[in-house]
């Protein structure tokens, strides 16, 4: 479903270029759950902006779903972001100034939803991450965690197939981080390909498979087997 | 499509609360230019048309010549003769010139009238009956002007300006078919003028004046078989140079002088004073737009720049709706739209505030105003081209910093 082929990205800092992935190739397949771990500066950022279709490589190719994302357009690209992946960010990015639900309605604008269906869908989110109750209220009315499970509803809204996380439970208490992963899992369960960037060995540790990044090279690749899970 | 506009308008209301101040001089700077646009054109109109109405009272396409004294000798004769025109060369002149659409005769002098008790000393003009509409002597309601049969019968009959009717006859009051004295000859008030504005002349105003046949000057005043002067009346405003000429060569044949002796006669050609009027006011309207169009300007250089600010302080959110699929087109629209927006505001105030202005100085309040700079207005012209400049200011304004926006690179914009 995701195939990376030798992908590189250089940066020009004027005069000094950096290197931030030097050849990554990677099969990530449909309903996986994988965390990313490496040290700060290893290329673990380009390789989420990439895989989220924010940036495009310097090199190589990138396939979603046999769709080769390395040569769209910043339009298309922002139709493949919209229906196809959904983000969930360290310090989780939502509009300050709306409430909840119309935080949630965003990508089903972008993606022509009607008003009615939109509200319908937005509302269903909230519940499912457990925040029927906080429909109307602003990020600024919520605590840490439920703002992290807003994004989370946030990026569920159009029903996408990829979940991308970038230190979701960076901001959180580890009450918060928790509740975090249990929406993880669930959505596991029920088929969403979870891609988590992270520190944090907990959020790791619920991954059947880590990808271990060093300099922008793929350093260690493990899949562990299901006895993991239930030894938990 | 509907819920993304109200979308754009709470987004557009939300930025302009936290910008109250900014906006608010941004809006006022588009306001004025409005205002500025609107007004000036709309003064410098009034101000044309009033002093093209002035102009065209004297009548349209006149020329006006009398007999002078000659400044070159020509065929044996000497120079500084005497020129004296006579009644009969109307009609050579007519014939002789295409261009000539009609001429009369005029003369004129001083002469007592006597109504009642009231006496006055006014200007009695000897015309042919064509010089009323020439001349725009419109008679009004209930009275004519001097027609053929009063000229063939030399009928004692009189066409009179309003002023003078009022003089003679006490304000408003109906003159027409009475009977008043001229040096004790009784005569028939057959008509009264219309009032119209009248800025240029040269025998006193129509409004005081009174007209009469000339046959019948001929008879009693003049006694003479000299004339006065000719009023005559160019088919086409660009004929009267080509009239002129024509009325030197026709009338040099007759009296004997040279034909490029210009001091032979008298001539005044009112379109020339109507060209330079016409040159004036462009230059006028031209002056006013452009004085306008920049304040309108400086108001959308402060839209562009508050639209920058926004697009800056908004950077974090346009990577989150990047992240979240909206395309650099949605962003572009959000931006134009809301610089349309503030355009908007500023442009209906602007009006608004211009047509209050417009209103009241065209109020009867004003009436001695009207007098010398006439009566302002927001003409469908004038309306447009400030719209269509509201248009492209905005568009000027908001192009720049909605591109930036849109050009915004999500994966930079989400690491602030």
């Amino acid at each position: 479903m995701i195939v990376l082929e030798n992908v590189g990205k250089q940066y020009d800092m004027g005069a000094i270029k950096v290197l931030a992935l030097d050849g990554v190739s990677l099969e990530i397949g449909a309903g996986e759950m994988l965390a990313v771990l490496g040290p700060s500066g290893s290329g673990k950022s380009t390789l989420m902006n990439l895989l989220g279709c924010l940036d495009t490589p310097s090199s190589g190719s990138y396939r979603l779903d046999g769709e080769l994302v390395s040569e769209m357009n910043r339009t298309q690209l922002a139709a493949v972001r919209n229906r196809k992946i959904g983000f969930v960010f360290q310090n989780f990015n939502l509009l300050g100034y709306a409430t909840a639900q119309e935080n949630v309605e965003l990508p089903l604008i972008y993606a022509r939803t009607p008003t009615v269906e939109r509200r319908r869908r937005a509302i269903e989110m909230l519940e499912l991450v457990g925040l029927g109750d906080r429909v109307k209220h602003r990020p600024a009315e919520l605590s840490g965690g439920q703002r992290q499970r807003v994004a989370m509803a946030r990026a569920l809204a159009n029903d996408p197939d990829i979940i991308l996380a970038d230190e979701p439970t960076g901001n959180l208490d580890s009450k918060s981080g928790e509740e975090i992963v249990a929406l993880f899992e669930n959505l596991h369960k029920r088929g969403k390909t979870l891609i988590v960037v992270t520190h944090d060995k907990n959020v790791a540790g619920h991954c059947k498979r880590v990808i271990t990044l060093l300099d922008g090279r793929i350093d260690t690749d493990i899949r562990k087997g299901d006895s993991n899970r239930a030894a938990r | 499509m509907i819920a993304y506009f109200f979308q754009l308008i709470g987004q557009f209301v939300q930025d302009m609360r936290r910008q109250k101040l900014r906006t608010f001089f941004t809006v006022f700077g588009i306001t004025w230019g409005t205002v500025a646009v609107i007004l000036l054109l709309g003064f410098g109109q009034g101000l044309e048309k009033e002093v093209m109405k002035g102009m065209r009272g004297m009548g349209s396409n006149i020329v006006i010549f009398g007999g002078r004294r000659t400044t070159k000798a020509f065929r044996g004769l000497g120079k500084g003769r005497w020129i004296g025109l006579r009644e009969d060369d109307a009609n050579l002149l007519r014939e002789r010139i295409p261009y000539m659409d009609f001429i009369s005769p005029e003369n004129n002098r001083q002469v007592h009238l006597t109504r009642g008790r009231n006496k006055r000393m006014v200007n009695v003009a000897g015309i042919y009956p064509g010089y009323g509409p020439v001349r725009n002597l419109w008679p009004a309601a209930g009275g004519r002007f001097l027609n053929e049969p009063d000229s063939k019968m030399k009928r004692r009959v009189v066409f009179i300006g309003d002023e003078l009717r009022d003089q003679l006859f006490g304000e408003g009051s109906d003159a027409v078919g009475k009977i008043i004295l001229m040096n004790s000859i009784p005569f028939k008030v057959v008509g009264v003028m219309i009032e119209k504005t009248q800025n240029s002349a040269y025998m006193g105003r129509d409004r005081g004046s009174a007209f009469i046949p000339f046959s019948t000057y001929s008879e009693i005043f003049s006694g003479r078989i000299y004339v006065n002067r000719f009023i005559c009346r160019a088919k086409r405003a660009v004929d009267t140079p080509r009239m002129r000429k024509e009325i030197y060569s026709v009338l040099g044949r007759k009296y004997k002088f040279d034909p490029t002796d210009e001091q032979a006669l008298w001539m005044w050609d009112t379109t020339e004073g109507q060209q330079f009027f016409f040159y004036f006011f462009l230059g006028f309207q031209i002056f006013m737009g452009i004085g306008g169009l920049l304040t309108l300007l400086v108001g959308g250089i402060g839209v562009a720049n508050i639209m920058y600010v926004v697009v800056r302080e908004r950077r974090k959110e346009i990577g989150i709706k990047t992240a979240l699929g909206a395309t650099p087109n949605t962003i572009l629209l959000q931006f134009m739209t809301e610089t349309f927006f503030i355009v908007a505001i500023g442009a209906v105030s602007g009006f608004a505030i211009s047509y209050g202005v417009v209103s009241i100085v065209q109020s009867p309040l004003f009436e001695n105003i009207h007098e010398y700079v006439g009566k302002p207005e927001i003409n469908p012209l004038v309306a447009s081209c400030a719209l269509i400049t509201l248009g492209l200011v905005g568009f000027a304004a908001g192009w720049a910093p909605a591109r930036r926006a849109a050009s915004t690179d999500p994966v930079q914009a989400l690491e602030f």
